[in-house]
């Protein structure tokens, strides 16, 4: 990526300029109905209204450890998987195919199902958001295991290595950069499916209200509601890419 | 290792069709499927509770039975095929005109690029109930949030195609006096074809879960209506194979992708058809 130079950076903050600017005087001049496209001074005052209540961070909490559990169980999961089909060449041929494959397929496909075996509770989110997030970590526990260099494990043991030493200091660090990345793509995948079921149906979390606030067509309520994931998101992506970096560089 | 214990006059016999097929990973593939589909069978029909399982035989059942007579259904889903294929047309045509524009120089790439991965950050499923609202139940919401997912990865692979062209190429390409223009059809286009198709699969993979998403979040028509009614009177082999039609639907699409990129991308440029890990 290029240094940013002082034209691309102004070109950037005019851009964002620009869109302030539209949604400003669109809503001033009323050129667009307010229920599209509130005041961004309303949707400031209802964001300010909105994390006073106790119901905001009530929803907060609910879809936070939806997602945490989520994505607990499909690391544990996608990892184990993952690293058993590459202990044999022929499993990674046979079982690597099926996975990458159904993951071309939305899995959001399945979701009235999880709602039919889970409920309409954080049970159907859970179950949702691990099977989302389970297939980029174990397809990247695939590509971190079966692509090690042969001559790598071959020298680990002609040196004497035991099995738990060849995969505490050959096996395990050479995979954890890719583990890494499977692990963050798990994670966002996990986060908007987490959200995009409370969305389609359930009883409570962000997707919920934010959902319900479109169903009351308040729509400074709902826009502060994705003021706050966007800015939620784009806060973890950066935490993220910091920490990824920080592994790295190690 | 075991072949040195085997004696010399001893020729190993050929191995037979079946011991090859056992070796063969498509065969194992197969193989592992449909012991996973009798598995479902053996349970579906013996333990499982009706209101929630179904035994693949009886969700075949349902296909011809609920779901091919009528008409409704069959409605829903041309209409859910017919949105897909709209959004992803309207996603490759904008993505490929916004990519090459953000990918032709330098300056537009480290300006605009970075605005493109902050929304391609942003989790759109947060503005799906806000694209209903604005466009309405009906076809339009659902391909405007199928093209708002399916753009992004086609503009970033685009850009991403043009920006690694080796350097030697480029010059290569100036000091035998191609202007900017010629420069950019022959040298930066080809070797983008690659990136290009990468970003198609994934633009369409995620078109798919765009429209699909929206599909089920209006619950009041199409396919969303009818998953809904099955899951809420506890009827599982139509809501199956409804779900079946559907991924059936998006394995189909996947493919007509695929053997585009196959068709379109020449020899060597084809990326490694074992993909190995998920990046962006």
């Amino acid at each position: 990526m290029e240094r940013p130079s002082l034209a691309t950076r102004s070109v950037q903050i005019a851009f964002l300029a620009v869109v302030a600017g539209a949604w400003f005087f669109a809503t001033e001049t009323a050129s667009v109905s307010a229920l599209f496209l509130p005041k961004p001074a309303s949707v400031y005052a209802a964001l300010q209204r909105l994390v006073q209540t106790a119901s905001f961070w009530s929803a907060v909490l609910v879809t936070l450890t939806t997602i945490l559990k989520a994505f607990a169980i499909a690391i544990v999961a996608g990892v184990l998987v993952g690293y058993a089909v590459t202990r044999s060449k022929l499993a990674t041929q046979v079982i690597e195919p099926v996975i990458s494959g159904l993951f071309t397929v939305p899995i959001t496909l399945f979701f009235p199902m999880f709602i039919l075996f889970f409920g309409i509770g954080t049970g159907s989110k859970v179950a949702y958001g691990a099977t989302y997030a389970f297939f980029p970590i174990a397809l990247n526990t695939i590509a971190a295991f079966a692509t090690m260099e042969e001559r790598y494990l071959r020298a680990a043991r002609s040196m004497g290595a035991s099995q738990l030493e060849t995969f505490r200091h050959v096996l395990l660090p050479g995979a954890l950069p890719v583990l890494i990345t499977g692990m963050r793509i798990g994670f966002f995948i996990c986060f908007a499916s987490v959200l995009g079921g409370e969305t389609i149906s359930s009883v409570a979390g962000i997707g919920r209200n934010i959902a319900h606030a479109a169903e009351l067509m308040e729509s400074a309520r709902m826009y502060a509601w994705i003021v706050f994931v966007i800015a939620t998101s784009v806060t973890l992506n950066l935490l993220v890419y910091a920490f990824e970096n920080h592994i790295r560089s190690r | 290792m075991s072949d040195l214990a085997v004696s010399p006059n001893k020729i190993p016999a050929a191995p037979s069709a079946f011991a090859k097929a056992l070796r063969n990973p498509l065969w194992l593939r197969v193989a592992l499927l449909a012991g996973v589909a009798a598995l479902l069978e053996i349970y579906g029909r013996l333990y499982a509770d009706p209101a929630f399982m179904s035994p693949p035989s009886l969700i075949v059942n349902a296909f011809f039975t609920k779901i091919a007579p009528q008409p409704q259904i069959l409605l829903a889903l041309w209409y859910c095929v017919a949105q897909i294929a709209a959004a992803y047309a309207l996603s490759v045509m904008f993505g490929v005109v916004i990519g090459l524009a953000i990918g032709a120089s330098g300056f537009s790439r480290s300006a605009f690029f970075p605005i493109i991965l902050l929304l391609y950050a942003i989790p759109q499923v947060s503005l799906l109930p806000l694209v209903v609202l604005m466009f309405g139940l009906g076809p339009v919401a659902k391909i405007a949030f199928g093209f708002s997912h399916g753009v992004f990865p086609i503009i970033m692979n685009v850009v991403a195609g043009m920006r690694d062209v080796k350097e030697l190429h480029l010059r290569a390409a100036r000091s035998m006096g191609a202007s900017r223009m010629e420069t950019i059809r022959h040298v930066i286009l080809p070797h983008a074809v690659p990136s290009l198709f990468t970003g198609l699969r994934l633009g369409m993979t995620l078109t798919l879960l765009g429209v699909i998403l929206a599909e089920l979040y209006v619950s009041t028509g199409g396919i969303g209506y009818f998953t809904r009614v099955f899951a809420e009177s506890y009827d599982p082999a139509p809501l199956f194979a409804l779900t079946g039609c559907l991924a059936i639907i998006a394995v189909l699409f996947n493919e007509l992708v695929r053997l585009a990129q196959n068709k379109l991308t020449p020899g060597k440029r084809r990326p490694p058809t074992l993909k190995n890990s998920v990046k962006e």
